[in-house]
């Protein structure tokens, strides 16, 4: 694997605490990788070590074999997209996509292509991230002239223009209401596959950090739990942290069973010898949710499970009496 | 109902400040205004008949002269206080925790009367005051430095006395700024002296003109620095009023003079004003 970033054996101190606490971590060139974690975890503590706006206590980074923890953040070759945009209000959106260009002291590529080509160069470079980011025609206009999309997008811009080896994203979506969010992922997802640039995604949301990444990890007081594709930390988690965290986890004692894996009958069905488990249950509440259908039970031992169905099945009423079975593939064992 | 109950109560709570500001600037400036119009009286004081001599009088090269140099050494004075002010007021919105203490030691001098004050850089600055005697003790110099009574003592006076006007307003603007855009900056390759210049101050433009005129506007009328640190010397409008209400007991043409100082301060402003307005 051809790591463009690497961490090793990070840490950050503060006086109270271990924000960040020894961990390690290999980026793919051209992935998008997810930090993904619940507040207070270190995710953004370990982007902005990244940045350069945190110096390690202990550890190094390594930006294309070269370690740059020792270098202030205006001499690395990575950019950052803040959660609250950061955009200059003084500057047009032209300005604030030009900041980074003018007189920047980091030996990136578009820099370098500049002292060849000279000015020409940067305007039609930043002509062409303006077009693709959608933001032509609004060149002459103020950050508080804009829409919350719109400044995200120039945020973007203002970094990518400078075409850095990682793009470094602090919760970028949060700030953007939910009807914009879903939206903006999907242009997120195509932007990175479309200009190749790694992508270092910091969120507490685990369906954004799901659906966009390539590979991601999920942290925890400081450390790193497990790193994985989405795919595989969903389906074989390590921790019940990670399992609980990645989406909704029955837990029947030890044994986990997510709740679209388990599934509830009136009658108990036939012994099979693919069924784990059949318990008896009693609903106490449904929830109707489109397409689907959320159906909480209440267990013989006072546990609560809750069951993912279709929602044209048959609607259950609470004080019904039903079965919750589960085939023994679908069980998570053994976390710690 | 309750909508003219509380216009009536603002206007009740209004009122107070808003006679005592009638009763002592809107009255007075009339007062001088009828003033610079009437005729000098034999002791002081004025008479009939209504004149408009004393603003003729001002059109002669020599009062021009005063008011020109007033404005410049208020200019510089303004400059001076912004150079020495900015990087102060800086400091304290960096500072943490210990704001309040710094922002108080700024307002500490307003605690002594500037009058004494203003004796005490005499004290320091004048031939035998403690910074030539100093220098003299330890052989640099053989002549004292002749800092005193001249044009820059009282640019000195007037920076020292007015650099509290000019950290307070930057201070609130650069205490309100954002730190993410300095990160913001910092990481789109800029260096901190280019993020001085091309964030920070630009984004400072408000309190730069709320101090420059906190600080031009007195320093154009002032008397009392001239008159202590800058002789017979220099001679700025503040004085060449005073004179005419004391020693040369010519009321009208102080009045007059003064009628035209309060027409330039106002003028300032709102040149200020139409200037940052064309600039946002």
């Amino acid at each position: 694997m051809d790591a463009v970033l690497k961490l090793a054996d990070l840490s950050k101190d503060f006086a109270a605490h271990k924000a960040v606490d020894r961990i390690s971590l290999a980026i793919p060139r051209g992935s998008f990788f997810s930090l993904l974690g619940p507040s207070g975890c270190g995710k953004t503590t370990t982007l902005r070590l990244v940045a350069g706006f945190e110096t390690p206590t202990t550890g190094e980074i390594r930006l294309n074999g070269q370690r740059i923890d020792h270098l202030p953040p205006y001499r690395r070759n990575v950019n950052t997209v803040f959660q609250s945009y950061a955009l200059f209000p003084h500057l047009t959106v032209q300005g604030n996509v030009e900041f980074g260009l003018r007189g920047s002291s980091i030996h990136s590529g578009a820099k370098k292509g500049m002292a060849k080509n000279g000015a020409g160069f940067a305007a039609d470079r930043v002509r062409r991230v303006l077009d693709q980011l959608e933001l032509g025609g609004k060149e002459s206009r103020k950050p508080a002239q804009l829409s919350g999309g719109e400044r995200q997008r120039v945020a973007l811009a203002r970094a990518l223009v400078l075409a850095p080896e990682v793009l470094l994203l602090d919760e970028p979506l949060s700030a953007l209401d939910p009807q914009l969010r879903k939206q903006v992922r999907a242009e997120l997802r195509d932007l990175q596959k479309q200009t190749g640039v790694t992508f270092l995604f910091v969120t507490h949301d685990q369906e954004e950090a799901l659906s966009l990444s390539d590979s991601l990890a999920v942290m925890r007081a400081g450390r790193i739990e497990q790193t994985g594709a989405p795919a595989e930390l969903y389906r074989h988690p390590r921790t019940k942290f990670v399992a609980s965290f990645l989406g909704a986890m029955n837990w029947i004692g030890d044994v986990g069973v997510r709740p679209e894996a388990m599934r509830v009958v009136l009658t108990p069905p036939p012994s099979d010898a693919r069924i784990a488990a059949v318990i008896a249950a009693t609903v106490s509440d449904t929830a109707f949710l489109g397409p689907i259908a959320h159906v909480t039970a209440r267990l013989d031992d006072g546990s609560v499970a809750m069951v993912q169905v279709p929602s044209s099945d048959a609607p259950y009423r609470p004080g019904e009496s039903v079965y919750l079975c589960w085939n023994t593939a679908d069980e998570l064992r053994g976390l710690s | 109902m309750i909508h003219t109950n509380v216009t009536r109560l603002r206007t009740l709570f209004l009122a107070p400040a808003a006679l005592l500001m009638l009763a002592t600037l809107a009255i007075p400036v009339v007062i001088v205004a009828a003033y610079s119009f009437l005729s000098r009286g034999a002791y002081g004081g004025v008479e009939a008949p209504w004149t408009d001599q004393n603003y003729v009088r001002l059109l002669d090269p020599l009062y021009g002269g005063i008011f020109l140099r007033s404005a410049w050494i208020s200019l510089l004075a303004s400059v001076g206080c912004l150079i020495l002010g900015f990087p102060l007021a800086l400091f304290i919105a960096r500072s943490g925790q210990r704001k309040n203490l710094y922002l108080a030691l700024v307002i500490l001098p307003f605690w002594t009367s500037f009058l004494i004050r203003l004796y005490a850089w005499m004290f320091l600055l004048r031939d035998t005051g403690l910074i030539n005697t100093i220098l003299q003790s330890f052989g640099l110099i053989h002549a004292p430095l002749p800092m005193l009574y001249n044009q820059g003592a009282v640019i000195l006076g007037l920076v020292y006395g007015y650099l509290p006007f000019a950290v307070l307003p930057l201070y609130a603007t650069l205490e309100r700024q954002d730190p993410a855009l300095l990160d913001a900056a910092a990481d789109l390759g800029a260096s901190p002296l280019r993020a001085l210049f091309h964030v920070t101050i630009p984004l400072s433009a408000p309190g730069i003109w709320a101090a420059s005129i906190l600080v031009f506007v007195p320093c154009i009328g002032t008397y009392i620095v001239s008159d202590l640190l800058g002789g017979s010397k220099t001679v700025l409008i503040g004085n060449l009023v005073q004179n005419q209400f004391t020693a040369s007991r010519d009321w009208p043409f102080g009045a007059a003079a003064s009628m035209i100082l309060l027409a330039a301060a106002i003028a300032v402003i709102v040149l200020m004003r139409r200037s940052r307005q064309e600039l946002l």
